[in-house]
């Protein structure tokens, strides 16, 4: 968040003080983001500078420095942001170390319906994601970047194709450049999964596929590939210039650096956010301009993460850590609040409809129990169901997770269980009593029926 | 070296045949979809899941031998 | 029954072949009716669907070995000129060559299914599946080779034999068709229509054909095979 230092230092652990004056330490990757369009790739250069690497040069030197990279990746302690907080490092080393000449995927497809901050990079800073995957691809030895972007974000896909085009060859005139091209997406919800990425690009659908063998190992034309989320990669784009102690002078020690969230919902200015790790939930809407209505819950991390409700929504910071005890995490960077006039009943019965329909339909036990799961939770919502139907959300949930060949069904389940916890009186009194004031209210959570003005976006980016 | 039963739910379309053959570790669930024991298989259970693994109709039941020395590679064998 | 020679008696090899090639049809149907079964899940306590499984594969290997001794016997048989060649290539023998050679072509489909079957981890799902519906052409063809070729065709025996395999095999077509119609229904339909020609055809053809006057010679025996009597109709 940007201007109020105060704000933010809150919850933030104690790092020594620097001697020199403050900086604003935030924005990071919005630093400099233009209020239309993107930004060009000179206004780029005269912000960041050139990234320091290997120019043209001997086989060894290459592989020494790309082994740096990585090093310093790991010194970082950057974690992934497409959802999974896989430590970036590890995942780097895996596709350096197999066999074959690697390939870098740029991953913006973004089908969370409540996120905007990949296709918000795309478009306004697309040369921080290139940058970002030019040095992954010299870390990994990789010879190809392809950038994924969502194919309804039209403005996305414009504005990334402009920067490839502005930057030719790269800019470093290294030999090593990797070739760049740009490929759109289906927007369904798991097309950016990395085996239906993988799965997609090839030539199949964009749904997943069985591992063994992991995309790190065996990817795209059977070749090691490297997969991240594209804000990652703009993290790393700011790593190669600044290195990993300037990366965690904030956020936390397991959580270090800053990262982008999606806020929407009853607030002044919904939309993308960069915060640190650890700042609290009430640190983000105040910078947002304040809600507009009381607040019932919180969904964080997307459609496959979790509600936090009541009371426990005074005390919520962003990071693992102080997530954990509430069953949440940060997941794509979602924080979707809803209002106290919404139903939260009527909206998980919505969103648990959208992800069974959602479902690749590969899978048994995903066809089937997220279909029972979404048919329940409706019938709660109407008062329908049979009794003990909380007792049934629960079995199939157990007969539904971890048995398909990704992880939608996991998250689906996960967004079921949670909101039964959060709003457990919300949910046994639509059993009993059936639909309520709430349930005939529009609905809230976005689903792309209703996708989250892009204009938002914005808007609500932070001013310098 | 310890071997494991792992299902493909992609290719699994809930034929029953490894369930009938391997009741140990396998059972079905209300759709007829395998519900897998994967703890690690012993003696003659190994040759049982094996068979099991050739009668699947779609090859979506796997033997998988692990290789703990060496701390993960995982070799997937089709009965 | 058989065609009376001048010179031998028919030979052990001759009721062979006959016997080996209505067994080897039998076991064909089972093969193709256990199929279906398998296909369409059927299973009860006392049946297991690995029972149903296993036994439609061996059935299926069974009926390879009758096939294999089938051609083996009337190979080996010096009656009719049949060479090893005719049991794989079509239509290039001298003793009714047109019938004969659907018995290589019917064998020849076989063949390449049970291949498939043995070898089928090493292909994709999808290719094993298409070439295993080639048992659906190979097993009309093995019928009219069957009445075709077979001296026997007017005995009562055969006829009744090919006639319940006929039904059983089409209501099996029938019921797996049926069962998730209307889904891929090009591919349903041209199955029923099949079935339907096909069984039209048989109902036509049957008494103007096999069952009709002069056949062994219509259906192009060796002249030098023929009974001499012009006059004499192959006995029932």
């Amino acid at each position: 968040m940007s201007g109020s230092q105060t704000a933010m230092t809150e919850v933030r652990p104690s790092p020594p003080q620097p001697q020199e004056p403050a900086v604003p330490a935030l924005p990071r990757l919005l630093a400099g983001i233009p209020p239309h369009g993107a930004m060009s790739l000179d206004e780029h250069l005269a912000l960041h500078g050139a990234v320091p690497g290997a120019r043209a040069g001997r086989r060894r030197q290459t592989r020494e420095h790309a082994a740096m990279l990585i090093d310093e990746i790991e010194r970082s302690g950057l974690l992934g942001r497409g959802g999974a907080s896989f430590p970036t490092a590890t995942k780097m080393r895996a596709v350096a170390g197999a066999r074959g000449r690697a390939i870098v995927i740029a991953n913006g497809a973004e089908g969370e319906p409540a996120s905007l901050k990949d296709r918000t990079l795309l478009e306004t800073l697309p040369h921080l994601v290139l940058d970002g995957g030019i040095v992954a691809a010299e870390a990994v030895g990789a010879d190809e970047l392809i950038v994924c972007a969502c194919e309804s974000a039209g403005a996305s896909v414009e504005s990334m194709e402009r920067a490839i085009a502005e930057r030719g060859r790269g800019i470093a005139g290294s030999e090593h450049t990797p070739n760049v091209h740009l490929r759109t997406v289906p927007s369904h919800y798991v097309a950016g999964q990395e085996s239906a990425l993988v799965n997609y690009l090839g030539g199949g659908p964009a749904k997943p596929t069985f591992t063994p063998p992991m995309p790190f190992e065996q990817g795209l034309r059977r070749r090691p590939t490297l997969i991240n989320n594209v804000e990652t990669l703009a993290h790393i784009a700011l790593i190669a210039r600044h290195g990993a102690s300037w990366f965690r002078q904030l956020g936390t020690a397991t959580q270090p650096g800053s990262t982008l969230v999606t806020l929407s919902g009853p607030v002044a200015h919904p939309g993308v956010y960069e915060i640190e790790h650890g700042a609290s939930l009430s640190s983000l809407i105040e910078a947002s301009g304040g809600t507009t209505a009381r607040v019932r819950g919180v969904l964080l991390g997307g459609y496959a993460g979790a509600w936090v409700g009541g009371e426990r929504l005074h005390g919520v910071a962003l990071s693992k850590e102080h997530l954990a005890p509430h069953g949440a995490t940060l997941g794509a960077g979602v924080v979707l609040l809803l209002s106290e006039q919404a139903c939260p009943v009527a909206e998980t019965a919505r969103v648990a409809r959208w992800m069974a329909g959602q479902s690749a339909r590969q899978c048994g036990p995903c066809i089937h129990g997220l279909d029972s799961l979404a048919d329940t939770i409706e019938e709660i919502a109407a008062g329908t169901a049979q009794p003990k139907a909380v007792q049934r959300v629960e079995r199939l949930a157990s007969l539904t997770a971890r048995r398909g060949a990704c992880a939608h069904p996991d998250g689906a389940v996960n967004l079921i269980l949670s909101a039964l916890e959060a709003f457990e009186g919300e949910f046994a009194d639509h059993a009993r009593h059936g639909p309520c004031d709430g349930c005939t209210r529009p609905p809230e959570l976005p689903l792309p029926a209703r996708p989250l003005s892009e204009e938002s976006a914005r808007k609500a980016a932070p001013r310098r | 070296m310890s071997h494991r039963v792992r299902v493909n739910p992609i290719t699994c379309e809930a034929h029953g045949m490894c369930a009938e053959l391997l009741p140990e570790r396998i059972t079905l669930d209300e759709w007829g979809y395998p519900l897998l024991d994967e703890t690690p298989l012993h003696g003659s259970q190994v040759e049982h899941a094996i068979r099991a693994a050739r009668a699947c109709p779609t090859f979506a039941l796997l033997v998988q031998r692990d290789r703990s020395a060496r701390g993960g590679r995982v070799r997937a064998r089709q009965g | 029954m058989s065609v009376q020679l001048a010179s031998a008696g028919p030979s052990l090899y001759w009721y062979l072949t006959r016997s080996t090639g209505a067994v080897a049809l039998l076991l064909l149907s089972f093969a193709i009716v256990l199929g279906v079964l398998d296909v369409q899940r059927w299973s009860t306590p006392r049946w297991p669907r690995f029972v149903v499984d296993s036994l439609h594969r061996n059935v299926s290997l069974l009926a390879m070995a009758f096939l294999v001794a089938h051609i083996l016997t009337s190979v080996l048989d010096s009656f009719a000129p049949i060479g090893l060649i005719d049991a794989v290539i079509p239509f290039v023998g001298s003793y009714r060559p047109f019938w004969l050679g659907l018995g290589a072509v019917s064998f020849d489909l076989i063949l390449a299914v049970i291949l498939t079957s043995l070898l089928r981890q090493r292909m994709g799902f999808a290719t094993w599946r298409a070439i295993h519906w080639l048992t659906y052409a190979s097993w009309p063809i093995a019928l009219l080779h069957g009445l075709g070729t077979g001296s026997d065709v007017k005995s009562s025996w055969l006829l009744l034999l090919s006639i319940a395999c006929a039904v059983i095999v089409a209501a099996s077509v029938l019921a797996r068709v049926i069962s998730g119609w209307p889904a891929n229904l090009g591919l349903r339909g041209a199955a029923l229509g099949g079935t339907g020609v096909f069984s039209l055809f048989l109902l036509l053809w049957l008494p103007h054909g096999p069952l009709g006057s002069e056949w062994p010679r219509r259906s192009g025996t060796p002249s030098a095979l023929l009974p001499h009597h012009s006059s004499s109709s192959p006995s029932k």
